[in-house]
């Protein structure tokens, strides 16, 4: 299935992968601790869509997040210390402290901003996409959101302002089957989410999120079709989140927010996105046990090294509240 | 019955539902998270037991649609209780509200009323800035047709919840999740708290401080520093931000000469400036001093721990403003 991708860049989607997935795990200690407070949405178990998706984009090509975008802002290339500070709400943050976990945007690499209002960037995604048209620029621009935001009016209305302009746009939903507390089936009658394109004429497609081969494979389809004037197109990526919706919590069935039932869980962390390209790269020997275990290091000393940065930043100063109202 | 029943803020929104269920078919409870204590605390505890999916309805994420769906019960005879366990997340629901069930009544000339209650949780601090901590009491008090109430006590946040369900207009009922462990005495059984009636909640003579919501408690807490500094500060609690009542507001600062208001809304064109101008208009010659804010700066809520300190008002401010307000005389 990645007879097409070359050894270093097997290697560079897994470290990519890896990254996030140490960065998250990495932010439940301090969490607890109550060093971080603002709330923080993890991302563990859906890295593949996002490094799929932005594996296929280019650095001036745009993405927009929503509240759970650690992932997104990593794999676009945004700064790591800079998002972990932003998570410690320091003044070093990407959003200088004013923003935290929810508020990420690294302007160099295209993340133009993520916002937790359910479906909120969608529109502004929409309208980047139209910049692009107008400016005559070769980019693409991938909206981000979830399962919940299907239940959102937004959504259509973006979805049929892009299809009759042909905007070079791509809708990725990532379905993780739970809207908050809201498991997908209580919040609407078909499962496809994919199939709310098929009334626009947009392209479309249903994907296994987890396999980023498969990501990897479709994203590229989809910015093709973007780049010769065939967009947008929309993709559903089914996924998983391992944690709760919000902080360390796993909502867990028969705990205190008890949503999740624990085989439902078990399941999918068979199908974890980095135990499977683990797996592969080891039984396809693109790399050995010893090396793997020395990229493995890599990434976590630099995550290591991201939260000391953070933590040896200074908070904003309570002297500058009024900075950043207007530019 | 239980003498000096003591109940918790969130507790005594939930026995307002249960009662006014219990007592009115047509009352039912729509929104997101109605059966998730994340979303609205223990404020729909039980109900969704008692009284099933077809009265505590949770939602997709759909805010326009879901209100507009409650608006539209009410024209149909029902009377819901609309929930948004974030007054951010709601901004998409704007227009049935205040296009649509605002002006009804009078847009069809009257005998079309709106009996429905917008149900709006503030829920900020905790470092989650611009978007997880609006309050938009101003924005719903602009709006002719409206009303406006906001507790700062579990007794008021019973008894204001059955006057907003049992009102014919659309009442946005703002709560501040601040609030929802405070306890004190609240009676079992439906009781009344008027809307738009206010209430004086200490008695003083140095200076009137008016406050709502939340920053009543704050405002208590300075009124008894200013005690130990010998200032008798009098605190009005408004509890509805519309209609205004002004009788009492009057009446206070007619005998002070001296008035400030505290807000958790921004300070311009919020509600701090209405009632100044309105003191201005109608009481000039009774001020010994001129009429002083407090309300959150004109920003969005910052993240970081050290900007939330600054950015919320307090006991403290408030004490201090007070005892500047008193020294410039002098």
């Amino acid at each position: 299935m990645s007879k097409n991708i070359s050894k270093q860049e097997l290697l560079r989607l897994y470290r990519q992968i890896l990254r996030i997935r140490f960065c998250e795990e990495s932010f439940i200690g301090p969490i607890l601790q109550g060093i971080i407070k603002c709330p923080v949405h993890l991302c563990t178990g859906q890295e593949a869509v996002a490094v799929g998706v932005c594996s296929a984009l280019q650095r001036e090509d745009y993405i927009f997040g929503n509240h759970r975008s650690h992932g997104h802002y990593l794999a676009k290339g945004g700064d790591l210390n800079k998002m972990v500070a932003e998570v410690y709400c320091r003044l070093s943050g990407c959003a200088k402290g004013r923003g935290g976990s929810m508020h990420l945007r690294d302007v160099s690499v295209g993340m133009l901003g993520s916002a937790p209002i359910v479906a909120g960037t969608i529109s502004l995604a929409l309208g980047a996409a139209l910049a692009v048209k107008v400016k005559r620029e070769n980019k693409v621009v991938v909206s981000f959101f979830g399962d919940g935001a299907a239940g959102e009016g937004v959504l259509y209305e973006a979805l049929n302002f892009a299809a009759l302009k042909k905007l070079p746009i791509i809708f990725v939903c990532e379905n993780n089957l739970y809207s908050t507390h809201m498991p997908i089936k209580e919040c609407r009658v078909s499962k496809n989410i994919f199939e709310i394109a098929k009334p626009f004429s947009i392209k479309t497609w249903q994907v296994d999120g987890n396999n980023i081969f498969k990501v990897l494979e479709k994203a590229k389809t989809a910015v093709s079709l973007c780049h010769r004037g065939e967009g947008p197109a929309f993709l559903e990526f089914l996924t998983y989140r391992l944690h709760g919706h919000v902080g360390p919590d796993d909502n867990v069935q028969g705990t205190h927010t008890d949503i999740r039932p624990l085989e439902e869980i078990k399941r999918w962390l068979k199908k974890d996105p980095v135990l499977l390209l683990k797996n592969y790269l080891l039984s396809n020997n693109v790399i050995s046990k010893s090396k793997l275990k020395f990229l493995e290091m890599g990434v976590d000393r630099e995550i290591k090294n991201a939260h000391k940065f953070a933590l040896a930043s200074s908070f904003p100063d309570k002297k500058e509240l009024n900075k950043y109202l207007y530019d | 019955m239980i003498k000096n029943r003591q109940l918790q803020f969130s507790l005594a929104i939930n026995e307002a539902l249960d009662l006014m269920m219990a007592k009115d078919k047509r009352v039912f409870v729509i929104g997101q998270g109605v059966k998730s204590p994340w979303y609205v605390g223990n404020t729909t505890r039980g109900l969704l037991r008692k009284y099933g999916e077809q009265r505590i309805i949770d939602t997709p994420v759909s805010e326009n649609a879901i209100t507009g769906c409650g608006v539209g019960a009410a024209i149909a005879g029902m009377r819901p209780v609309i929930v948004h366990p974030r007054v951010d997340f709601l901004m998409y629901g704007l227009d049935p509200i205040i296009n649509q069930a605002a002006n009804w009544n009078y847009m069809f000339g009257g005998n079309a009323p709106v009996p429905v209650v917008f149900w709006l949780i503030v829920n900020r601090g905790g470092e989650q800035a611009a978007q997880h901590s609006q309050a938009m009491h101003a924005l719903f008090s602009h709006i002719p047709g409206l009303k406006v109430v906001m507790p700062s006590n579990p007794y008021d946040a019973k008894g204001l919840l059955i006057s907003a369900i049992e009102d014919n207009n659309p009442v946005v009922y703002i709560d501040d999740r601040w609030l929802y462990n405070t306890s004190c005495f609240v009676p079992e059984g439906i009781y009344r708290v008027p809307i738009g009636r206010a209430v004086v909640r200490r008695k003083g003579k140095a200076i009137t401080i008016v406050a709502l919501s939340y920053m009543v408690k704050e405002a208590l807490i300075a009124a008894e520093t200013l005690r130990t500094k010998g200032i008798d500060a009098e605190i009005i609690d408004l509890r509805s931000a519309k209609p205004l009542d002004k009788i009492t507001i009057f009446n206070s600062v007619r005998k002070t000469g001296r008035f400030i208001v505290i807000d958790n809304g921004w300070l311009t064109c919020g509600l701090s400036a209405e009632i100044s101008a309105l003191i201005s208009e109608k009481l000039f010659k009774f001020l010994k001093s001129p009429v002083q804010r407090i309300a959150l700066p004109d920003l969005p809520a910052p993240a970081s721990r050290t900007l939330e300190k600054v950015y919320y008002p307090d006991a403290s401010l408030i004490a201090k403003r007070v005892i500047q307000i008193l020294r410039k005389e002098k």
